[in-house]
């Protein structure tokens, strides 16, 4: 594929309220850059994240995907974190059938006090995705015009 | 038709050095819905709110987004003022401009073009929002305390001086707990049974407090401010109301040989028996394993000898159900049974005793009346050697990974009182660490090893054995003499480390509260909700939370009640409207929801329907309990009918920011 | 401190020296204690630092009996005597070729001499 290096990919981030959304908060007030390609959503938890989120923003043009949650044990629902992490783990194999790369979408656990991740993984998923080049659509055959 | 107002804030320079605000606000102008785009220096300031007020009556919006600083930060604040101008405040979205924009990013262009996504993303929720009232729900005023040790007993105390009914459950016959078995407390020598005593006999006698001794929690359901709780009494063959704790019965069973569970098994009491003098409630109970009546059905010297009658072989265990609106739980400690120490011969040799069993051979309701004697021979001990740390701090199977924290000062203490007793004893202490952290604690233990010069060695023993004369061999390391030293000992006394009640994790169960690995309750932040549980509406009082001194558990005992009295206090509790609903209709009752919520907030009902052809038809369908329901999502993932949703936090609206940012 | 032999040490024993909490339970349990210049926790204590060549020069590490007592009896799970039977290893392989062929010992036999100790020469030296 041609690297286009005026590339810039939409990414899309949700973020739980108690740990990840607190944490890029926290990179904010310490003035910590990461590339505007990201978007936040806040949601109240990771479990929240329903994979068909995550398919829906593949099929309106986004290149990358990323969740963030509070780390395992640290959820203040107590076990959502767990179940997002099984769901994504389910999500990347369907996501393979669906011929779209697995590095698009990453699951990570920032910690409501770890500013300075959510910053440096910011940074390296929009590299990554950059590198990944643009997501092809995902298309709704019934939406499709004869 | 929507009518959305915008607000863009400058935030002084925090937000318009990077941000072109003003662009920001055009550009928002020109989405579908909205009627009014403004910009103001300080959006969160008396005058900003008045902005974002007057436009709510004047132009009669139906939604209204804020661009500003982070939703953790005012949207609190922006609710409230949309609810004071006649807007349902859950009609408020705040779009995250400074935080997650204008401090991070440096360029205008892209940072005002974020900003500009930010904002969409938000009208884009807004327009799907819907009004939310938060839901009410009745607080019982009545609490419920788990345990009748210290801990449960100041709890239930300070509760009952609040004003509220309180319960206290004590699975033993008697409360008092631990604290009752104890000699003296630390630091300051006092008598344990002295201080205790009082208030066993004040919880008795407050009229708002209801002891069920003897009793067991069966069942746990319900939230917060609504918890029905059934409790099993168990039957004690005695009628607690007639039995006036007269003693005689106990004198006159001719079934002697019952292991004395309140001095450790150290001597024996009979099967119809009240544990302590002090015992409250001062009721005789029948251990049904050792009674010939209830064996045997001969026997019924009780009986006779009762001249209050009180004596029922019949009697059952009975159920009792009752309401609570809060529960506190103080299940306590037990030391851990050291079967698996070999080394130190516990099993082997009557004369190697727990730190608690040397509590009870010195205390003078003990079973040498506070003489200190050997168990084997009766003789004095010459030579004691107290080994620290026996199950504590341990990294294997055997013992438990934590500090018990209360050892140290127990070991000093213990140490201090044999060497001013019996001035003729050499005691030896091997430490790992001499931890005392705590008020008059380290010059506690330094007054032991300067003022009555206890032996305090730094190393571990190795290995105990007991020889043919009756002395027992410690052989042990002196780490700082770099040499092996043998002690011929009189008595070795093991500091066992403690573990939380056995009847601790069944009871987390039923409170769905949480553990740790260690079956310590977990508290809902270890820093800054120290008393509660992340369970709403259930509090953690005493050593069931982690290992404490008696200190530290009155205080946490009292910070408890305050947080229980805080919950009774009020009439009814907001819930957060932000929770889950299933729709009934797509519903197929299936169970997914349930097993992955967390608070048990769904249960399922029966419910009719009318089908297309006039009939009618019972469905099985999920219901959530708002009161319960805490709003994390879980179930509408799991949901494979798309029936359950969140209020505040729907698919459509999470939809609809998805679609915004990917425009 | 040679670095590479303390790794060659961690590495051979498989003992995390870290989880050590220094209470001396092994030299406390060690039958062989008198005979051994340094003691168990030292050797444990010695290799975290990296001080792996005075204990290699030491007769200690032909001392311990490979009883496992110090293994059993660690609160912490340190198994101390993996570690004196790695710095042992280390010695031999420096020295090379200190073999003792299982016919050479019942020369070497003597009415004193433990069970437990004809067994951990076997171990010992016929590595």
């Amino acid at each position: 594929m041609q690297v286009n290096e005026n590339f810039e990919p939409v990414i899309v981030a949700f973020c739980c309220n108690w740990c990840s959304y607190a944490g890029a908060d926290l990179s904010g007030t310490n003035r910590l850059n990461y590339p505007t390609n990201v978007k936040i959503i806040r949601v109240p938890c990771s479990c929240r994240v329903n994979p068909m989120f995550i398919l829906r923003a593949f099929q309106k043009g986004a290149d990358g995907v990323i969740i963030c949650g509070c780390h395992p044990g640290d959820c203040h629902y107590t076990s959502g974190n767990y179940f997002t992490r099984r769901r994504i783990t389910l999500l990347y194999s369907m996501l393979d059938f669906l011929g779209i790369e697995r590095n698009r979408t990453r699951l990570e656990w920032v910690s409501a006090a770890e500013g300075a991740k959510f910053a440096a993984t910011m940074q390296q998923f929009t590299e990554d995705v950059k590198a990944l080049g643009p997501n092809r659509r995902l298309e709704d055959l019934r939406c499709r015009k004869q | 038709m929507q009518r959305i107002g915008v607000f863009v804030c400058h935030c002084g320079t925090n937000i318009a050095a990077t941000v072109d605000v003003k662009a920001v606000a055009e550009a928002l102008g020109h989405e579908a819905g909205v009627v009014i785009a403004q910009d103001y220096q300080y959006m969160c300031s008396e005058s900003g709110q008045e902005l974002v007020k007057s436009a709510i009556r004047e132009q009669k919006l139906t939604g209204v987004v804020i661009c500003s600083c982070s939703p953790r930060m005012h949207e609190n604040t922006f609710r409230k003022a949309a609810a004071s101008a006649g807007l349902n405040p859950y009609l408020v979205e705040v779009a995250n401009i400074r935080e997650q924009c204008s401090w991070i990013h440096k360029d205008i262009a892209t940072a005002t073009e974020k900003a500009i996504i930010l904002g969409k993303a938000a009208v884009a929720k807004v327009a799907l929002n819907t009004p939310l009232t938060s839901m009410e729900s009745p607080v019982v005023k009545r609490a419920l305390v788990i345990g009748g040790g210290i801990a449960g007993i100041q709890t239930a105390l300070d509760i009952a001086e609040a004003g509220f009914d309180v319960d206290i459950v004590e699975k033993n016959p008697t409360i008092g707990g631990k604290m009752a078995q104890i000699d003296k407390t630390f630091p300051t020598l006092d008598c344990a049974a002295c201080i205790l005593t009082p208030k066993m006999v004040e919880a008795s006698q407050n009229e708002r407090i209801t002891i069920h001794s003897f009793s067991e929690v069966e069942d746990v359901k319900g939230f917060v401010g609504n918890f029905t709780v059934k409790i099993k009494k168990k039957a004690r063959f005695v009628d607690e109301t007639k039995c006036t704790g007269c003693g005689l019965c106990t004198e006159k069973c001719p079934m002697k040989k019952v292991p004395n569970e309140f001095n450790m098994g150290l001597d024996n009491r009979s099967a119809i028996y009240i544990p302590f003098a002090q015992a409250v409630p001062k009721v005789a109970t029948i251990d049904p394993n050792y009674c010939m009546m209830l064996k045997t059905g001969k026997c019924g010297v009780c009986s006779k000898v009762c001249s209050a009658g009180a004596i029922d072989y019949k009697q059952q265990d009975t159920i009792i159900e009752q309401q609570y609106g809060a529960i506190v739980v103080a299940t306590g400690f037990n030391p851990i049974k050291l079967d698996k120490y070999d080394e130190f011969a516990y099993n082997q040799c009557p004369d190697v005793v727990t730190s608690l069993e040397l509590e009870r051979l010195m205390n003078a309701a003990g079973p040498n009346g506070g003489t200190l004697l050997r168990p084997s021979d009766k003789t004095h001990p010459h030579t004691i050697v107290f080994v620290q740390c026996v199950g504590s701090r341990c990294d294997d199977e055997k013992g438990k990974p934590y500090c018990s924290k209360i050892c140290c000062m127990y070991t000093a203490k213990h140490a201090m009182l044999i060497r001013e007793k019996y001035p003729d004893t050499e005691v030896y202490v091997f430490y790992i660490d001499v931890r005392t952290p705590g008020k008059n604690f380290d010059e506690f233990y330094r007054r032991a090893v300067e003022q009555y010069n206890v032996h305090y060695i730094k190393g571990m023993v190795g290995k105990v054995t007991p020889k043919s004369d009756g002395k027992i061999d410690v052989q042990a390391s002196d780490l700082l003499a770099n040499e092996q030293l043998h002690i011929n000992a009189d008595m070795v006394v093991l500091a066992a480390a403690i573990e939380p009640d056995k009847t601790a994790r069944p009871l987390a169960t039923m409170l769905t509260t949480q553990m740790d690995t260690n079956d310590f309750f977990t508290e809902a932040h270890p820093k800054l909700r120290p008393v509660e549980s992340a369970t709403a509406g259930i509090f953690l009082s005493g050593a069931c939370q982690g290992p404490k001194d008696i200190p530290e558990t009155v205080a946490q005992g009292s910070a408890a009640a305050a947080k229980a009295i805080g919950l009774l206090c009020k009439n009814s509790i907001t819930c957060n409207p932000c929770t889950a609903h299933s729709d009934e209709l797509m519903c197929n009752g299936c169970s997914s929801c349930e097993k992955v919520c967390p608070y048990g907030a769904i249960t399922y009902i029966d419910k009719e329907f009318r089908m297309p052809d006039r009939t009618t038809k019972i469905r099985r369908v999920a219901s959530v309990n708002p009161a319960v329901c805490q709003g994390c999502g879980a179930c509408t993932v799991a949901c494979p009918s798309g029936a359950m949703d969140l209020s505040g936090f729907s698919n459509s609206q999470i939809m609809a920011e998805v679609d915004a940012i990917c425009k | 401190m040679n670095k590479n032999l303390k790794e060659q040490v961690l590495r051979s024993s498989g003992v995390n020296v870290l989880k050590c909490m220094r209470c001396g339970k092994c030299s406390a349990t060690c039958p062989s204690y008198d005979e051994m210049e340094y003691h168990p926790h030292q050797f444990v204590y010695m290799v975290e630092k990296g001080d792996i060549g005075t204990l290699m020069k030491s007769e200690s590490i032909y001392k311990c009996l490979t009883c496992f007592a110090c293994v059993e009896r660690c609160p912490r799970g340190v198994e101390p005597a993996k570690v004196v039977e790695a710095v042992r290893l280390a010695a031999v392989r420096q020295q090379g070729g200190n073999r003792l062929e299982p016919t050479d010992i019942p020369a070497l036999l003597d009415e004193d001499l433990p069970q437990q100790a004809i067994v951990t020469a076997m171990r010992k030296y016929a590595k």
